[in-house]
């Protein structure tokens, strides 16, 4: 069984995540995620040592394909598609400087 | 409106032409979609121009494929080169897609016509579509109720008249669900059977893409040209389409049917007294039915809701704004990727997401993730045991008719609850199919799943077929 969610774990997962929340959001959406976790506290308290965990109904087999040259996108149809490119390239605004 | 089978005939015969069925499509969607919203897109230039060419090569005398000059209505998910496709998202808003969907090729080399893109909910990632980034889709048969979701425009645009049948994906319910919700025969089939390559990914151990009709026959024809392997999708079953239109006669007698306590518990009463009279007509038509009891379905939806909103947290981290679709600037990637994902993801999107991260994240892991997926081996297990005792179960799609806009949106939990049915099947890997049996609330359509083992589908459509006549839809 784990502990209720608090505010700062639902901002901490927005910052993993990628995703800016206002107080406002904060709160809702710790009270929204809190009542799913909660549901799932019947699973959470199961006692399943002995079941095999299933990641996919069919126990998949890597699949591989021959190594054969086939047709694929072209790279400009598929930077076409991009917010920004340069050069052959996606462009980004900059990457140095950040925290590790 | 004719029935798929009836259109792809007459377009045969020469007695109707592609060019003719696309045109009173058209005419159907210009005058109710503003109303219903059911179309993001409608193709029109697209649509004539293959009607034209599927016109052409019936002149030639080609043979054409099962669904000869049937207009289709695709789920906005999927991929169709140059058509709009957004999954319902801000964040895909404008992304023209560089190629086909599997199922898309696949429906056009039946000589169907793909008519547009229909709305859903977003990303996939609700029951109602009133969490698509574009408006709600509004039920055509009473407009103040939802019509179910993910694929509820694709619903809408069957039961609206505007295409015969439509192309959904499903990994909680979400052909089911608005099938039941619309009055639709709507078709969860088996993990594997139906390539997803050019599905746009929610979860991708349990999406899987089914069809939408009016009636068993037509949902068969729909499945038998999609399914069968495909080289791109590595999770696609080896085994080539399987035949299922020519079993939809085969009857039920001799079959065992397990009527399951857990798929009526909690439904309201004109929904168990429609599942009760569908036993009743399996068992006229020289079926056994069985009374079980499958606790373990019981813990489907908390297993649900920590899986797919783990696989959906990594599978939308590529929307970063890097590669393709919205970016707002930021003053380093970081919060380039921050500011993209938080204006182009709706609230429901990023509750799953964040839902995902934390059941995958350190000191949870174990607690939450890992024992979903434990829990879908139990699932696995006790379908196992059901099928034992029974050849197919037999149960309801949803607790409720069709719901009123705005009933569950302040409150994620009774949302999801809306699924609870459903979401069995999809853990499993299994096939399940809604028909519509009786009416319950405002005379409002009743939807009765019936589930089997997986490549099962062709014993679903026969018996589908047996509930569709009792109910009177010959």
């Amino acid at each position: 069984m784990s502990s209720p969610l608090r505010r700062e774990d639902v901002a901490k997962v927005a910052k993993l995540a990628r995703l800016a929340l206002s107080e406002t959001e904060l709160d809702q959406f710790t009270e929204q995620l809190g009542q799913v976790l909660e549901h799932a506290n019947d699973i959470a308290a199961l006692k399943l040592d002995d079941v095999v965990a299933t990641a996919h109904p069919f126990g998949l087999i890597n699949v591989v394909r021959e190594d054969v040259l086939r047709e694929s996108l072209s790279r400009d149809v598929v930077l076409a598609m991009a917010p920004d490119a340069q050069d052959g390239r996606f462009a980004v605004p900059r990457i140095m400087g950040e925290a590790p | 409106m004719r029935s798929a089978a009836e259109i792809a005939s007459d377009v045969k015969s020469g007695a109707s032409s592609a060019v003719s069925e696309v045109t009173q499509a058209l005419a159907v969607i210009r005058a109710r979609n503003e109303d219903l919203n059911v179309f993001l897109y409608v193709d029109e230039e697209g649509a004539l121009a293959t009607a034209r060419r599927v016109d052409e090569r019936v002149a030639a005398g080609d043979d054409l494929g099962s669904l000869v000059g049937v207009p289709v209505a695709l789920k906005d998910n999927l991929c169709q080169v140059g058509v709009p496709t957004t999954a319902g998202s801000r964040i895909l808003q404008g992304w023209l897609p560089p190629y086909n969907a599997t199922v898309i090729d696949r429906v056009l080399a039946a000589g169907a016509v793909p008519m547009g893109k229909t709305n859903m909910d977003e990303f996939a990632m609700g029951s109602s579509t009133e969490t698509s980034a574009y408006g709600p889709t509004r039920n055509p048969l009473d407009p103040s109720r939802v019509p179910g979701g993910s694929s509820g425009g694709s619903a809408a645009a069957v039961a609206a008249d505007m295409t015969p049948i439509a192309l959904g994906s499903d990994t909680g319910g979400s052909i089911r669900q608005p099938a039941a919700l619309c009055g639709l025969v709507g078709v969860k089939p088996t993990y594997g059977l139906v390539s997803r390559y050019g599905l746009i990914a929610f979860a991708s151990s349990l999406d899987q893409i089914g069809p939408f009709a009016k009636n068993v026959t037509d949902a068969a024809m729909l499945l038998e040209a999609i399914a069968g392997h495909d080289p791109m999708d590595s999770t696609s079953l080896p085994e080539p389409s399987p035949s299922l239109v020519a079993h939809v006669g085969d009857g039920v007698a001799g079959k065992r049917f397990g009527l399951v306590r857990e798929l009526v518990e909690g439904a309201d009463d004109d929904v168990v007294a429609s599942v009760t009279r569908a036993a009743d007509a399996l068992r006229d038509a020289g079926a056994r039915i069985v009374d079980l009891s499958v606790p373990e379905f019981r813990l489907g939806l908390s297993a649900y809701y920590l899986l797919a909103p783990a696989e959906a947290s990594s599978n939308l981290a590529r929307y970063d704004g890097v590669r393709y679709g919205l970016r707002i600037d930021g003053e380093d990637v970081a919060a380039m990727n921050e500011a993209t994902r938080t204006a182009g993801f709706g609230a429901e999107v990023k509750r799953r997401i964040m839902l995902g991260t934390y059941a995958l994240s350190a000191g949870y892991y174990d607690a939450y993730y890992g024992q979903a997926l434990k829990v879908r081996t139990q699932m696995i297990d006790a379908f196992r045991r059901a099928y034992h005792e029974a050849d197919l179960l037999l149960g309801a799609t949803t607790p409720s008719v069709a719901f009123k806009f705005g009933a569950k949106t302040s409150n994620p939990m009774a949302m999801y609850l809306s699924d609870v049915f459903t979401i069995p099947t999809n853990l499993a890997g299994e096939a399940a199919i809604s028909v519509p049996f009786g009416t319950g609330e405002g005379g409002l359509p009743v939807g009765v799943q019936l589930l089997g083992p997986g490549r099962s589908e062709a014993q679903l459509f026969a018996a589908s077929r047996v509930l569709e006549v009792a109910d009177g839809r010959s």
